[in-house]
């Protein structure tokens, strides 16, 4: 038993690299926000799944149209990255800035807000959707050449899961530059840092936040098209879970932090497949793959109680 | 308007809708006797009058009730004269709590006995309500938000749920189920192992900034639903999807014979309903009790405190995290309780109860109606689980005769019951922008936001 399950070992790892990354990129979105307004953004799963619905409709609408895979799905992930973004945008208009004009000291007033604006892009989408194909569960249709693979030694490799994999790089990459090297991200962390300050030296806070949001719902949208894309079958409440993951990976890597992020959104991903994977044949059967979600929360648990500033982050003392 | 119209105004609006609920009982009445109780509430009537009123349109709902069972709006125009007697400040309380004892032991009865559903959608609000006011020591008085309230309900109503039903059987030598008598042993049990639970959940997420307590909540509510869902192997605690059932319920032999005793018969439609119905009734006494002197109490001035200014409250010497904790596991006791009444009252129990969107309706009942507000958490959800068991179906049911008769053409997807969460989302954010106060505001609340406007001035 102990062979097959080292056999199986390098295609679980693999597979887990793939989840990694789409955590490691919506775990990105709720850091940048985290960073700059210390809030929970519950609404960033939902952003998640508008970005994997764009993707599906481009394939159902564009698919048939075009006969190159690679070129819907460029379509679809920049579609993706713009609705995704501009409806963070919206959201934080909408919802959160109107709080913070008010000046509110209330914690619980952005959350519940949050948690609010999650509970109703889920249902609008639905509506749309409803309302457009009549269907709930939708079905990624994917085309040549996307739905080719090869066997690279014993992992088996779609070609899907090799872009997933380029595309995300890319933008964690890009992400990074953005941040760290640019005008922008320069601004970006000022705001984290101390938001009148950043003000005194010239820069607007509400700009900033705004392009925040834009960002990290594009991060958002890119990782839902390929999510759709890699796992085929959504819904409008897909995003619940890894939005609840990628928060998990976000403080695993230390909340605030963005390459803990990435580094969170990889190991949960290993973990998870891991765990998917093995706990079924190492109870006999009598634990089976539904408990992974448990394991992820059960790291998040132990996560909090002996190291809560995660791998890569350092203790912050609370601004008064 | 001066008081002397608005006299007039409510006083003949009430006696016009007393005589057509009598005579013309339907829902055109129900409807002006609403509006009857909403101006009663917000003119300015003296004193009196507006008892009086109220009195008057109860008593116009009641005899509406007993001739046309089947108008719901009939039945909200009751729960509205129970809410306006809570909220409104200045009628006399002996005339409130005798008032309200007539609508609630008597008006609720007479409906329900010509139509069950009464009964059971006032077992619901007040299981709901009872929760809502749990949730509100956690959310409104200490100021921690609880995302997966509803786990704790799963608790309470699984852990008699097991033992009052043969399911025990599998993991436990014993006679199973327990006789339905030990049903408030239970109570007492799952007040207890929810306490726990709360406790340990609470450990780690306390210790830290409020937002990892609603992170860590939202993650146990799907854990306790995914534990549900699957503990049916390799030793069958929970019967998975399919849920456990029948379960047992307490015997009400002496029940018959004292509701006998005064003259009411009962039969085996309603007995058990009216049964859970007063013990309802009597839990939401207890519980408001209970928040009230919590409220007052050393623990409940150092939960505002904690609410207000944690840092300040911390330097006063509050100790945070037991202080915290004691809020958390409060509320998941209350919870824990009212899942025992609701396994016996459904007699079935499954995962399909407890999942988020449970846990954020009783969010919005207390967002909605104030948070730290006891009558306004009560409206919240009395609102709630209306539009939750009635309004959303029936406007479902009107679009699907619109559908039949090929007047609308509406896929079917599109259906109103299903979109529970859009409702209650807008509530939670407008609510949040407009009114973070709630409808009827805590004084502490009001107070504040008066503060805040002077001093934007």
């Amino acid at each position: 038993m102990l062979e097959g399950l080292v056999a199986l070992l390098p295609q679980v790892i693999f597979d887990g690299l793939l989840l990694g990354f789409v955590y490691a990129m919506i775990a990105l979105g709720y850091t940048m926000v985290y960073g700059v307004l210390e809030l929970i953004n519950f609404a960033h799963s939902e952003i998640f799944m508008i970005g994997a619905v764009v993707g599906v409709e481009v394939f159902r609408y564009l698919g048939p149209a075009i006969p190159n895979g690679i070129v819907v799905l460029l379509l679809a992930l920049l579609l993706g990255a713009i609705i995704s973004g501009l409806m963070a945008m919206v959201v934080e208009r909408l919802a959160y800035r109107p709080l913070r004009a008010r000046g509110t000291t209330n914690r619980l007033v952005p959350l519940i807000t949050a948690i609010g604006v999650s509970f109703v892009l889920q249902d609008v989408v639905r509506f749309i959707e409803g309302l457009w194909h009549n269907e709930f569960k939708l079905q990624m249709r994917v085309i040549p050449p996307l739905d080719g693979n090869f066997t690279f030694l014993t992992v088996f490799v779609q070609y899907k899961a090799l872009i997933l994999i380029l595309v995300s790089l890319l933008m964690l990459f890009g992400l990074n530059y953005l941040v760290n090297r640019t005008k922008l991200g320069t601004a970006i962390r000022a705001v984290a840092q101390d938001m009148s300050t950043a003000r005194l030296m010239g820069i607007n806070p509400d700009v900033i936040i705004s392009r925040t949001f834009l960002i990290g719902g594009a991060l958002g949208g890119v990782a839902g098209v390929l999510f759709a894309v890699q796992y085929s079958t959504i819904d409008p409440y897909v995003g619940f879970f890894p939005g609840l993951k990628a928060f998990t990976a976000a403080v695993l890597g230390g909340i605030g932090n963005i390459t803990g992020a990435m580094v969170g959104g990889l190991v949960l991903g290993q973990l998870e497949t891991l765990s998917g994977t093995y706990l079924p044949t190492l109870t006999g059967g009598n634990f089976g793959t539904e408990y992974k979600d448990v394991i992820a929360f059960l790291i998040l648990i132990l996560l909090l109680l002996f190291r809560p500033q995660g791998l890569l982050g350092q203790v912050v003392k609370e601004k008064v | 308007m001066n008081r002397q119209t608005a006299n007039i105004v409510v006083l003949g609006l009430a006696l016009l809708s007393l005589a057509l609920l009598w005579y013309v009982p339907g829902a055109l009445a129900g409807a002006l006797g609403l509006v009857g109780v909403v101006l009663a509430a917000y003119l300015r009537p003296s004193m009196s009058v507006r008892a009086g009123a109220l009195a008057l349109l109860a008593l116009g709902f009641t005899l509406a009730l007993s001739q046309v069972p089947r108008v719901n709006i009939l039945f909200y125009g009751l729960v509205a004269v129970l809410v306006a007697l809570i909220t409104i400040p200045g009628v006399p309380r002996w005339i409130k709590a005798l008032l309200g004892i007539a609508v609630l032991l008597v008006s609720v009865p007479i409906a329900g006995f010509n139509n069950t559903f009464f009964l059971e959608l006032g077992i619901q609000i007040g299981i709901y309500a009872a929760m809502a006011l749990g949730l509100n020591v956690v959310v409104g008085m200490a100021g921690l938000l609880d995302l997966g309230y509803a786990a704790f309900f799963a608790i309470g109503a699984y852990t008699w749920a097991i033992f009052g039903s043969p399911q025990a059987a599998n993991f436990l030598s014993g006679s199973f189920p327990l006789p339905g008598n030990y049903f408030y042993l239970f109570m007492a049990l799952a007040i207890i192992t929810t306490a726990i639970t709360g406790l340990l959940i609470g450990l780690p997420a306390l210790r830290l900034r409020g937002d990892y307590l609603a992170i860590v909540t939202l993650g146990l509510g799907e854990v306790v639903r995914v534990l549900a869902n699957n503990l049916d192997h390799p030793v069958n605690f929970t019967n998975g999807p399919q849920g456990i059932t029948p379960v047992s319920r307490p015997d009400i032999g002496w029940f018959h014979s004292l509701m006998s005793s005064i003259g009411v018969e009962l039969d085996a439609r309603t007995d058990y309903q009216f049964f859970f119905y007063l013990l309802v009734l009597v839990i939401i006494g207890i519980v408001v009790l209970v928040n009230i002197n919590l409220g007052n109490s050393r623990f409940g001035r150092a939960w505002i405190a904690i609410r207000e200014d944690e840092t300040a409250a911390k330097a006063m010497g509050i100790p945070m995290l037991g202080t915290k904790l004691l809020a958390f596991a409060t509320g998941a006791a209350f919870s824990g309780a009212m899942g025992v009444i609701f396994a016996a009252q459904r007699t079935f129990v499954s995962p399909e109860s407890f999942t988020l969107l449970a846990s954020i309706t009783i969010l919005g009942m207390v967002v909605l109606g104030g948070m730290g507000s006891i009558p306004g958490v009560i409206l919240g959800a009395a609102a709630l689980t209306a539009i939750n068991t009635d309004i959303l179906k029936s406007f479902s049911e009107y679009l699907n005769n619109l559908r039949q008769a090929g007047v609308l053409s509406l896929p079917s997807q599109v259906e109103p019951a299903k979109y529970e969460r859009l409702v209650f989302g807008v509530i939670l954010v407008l609510m949040m922008i407009f009114r973070p106060q709630g409808l009827i505001p805590e004084r502490r609340h009001q107070l504040e936001i008066e503060e805040a406007k002077e001093a934007q001035r």
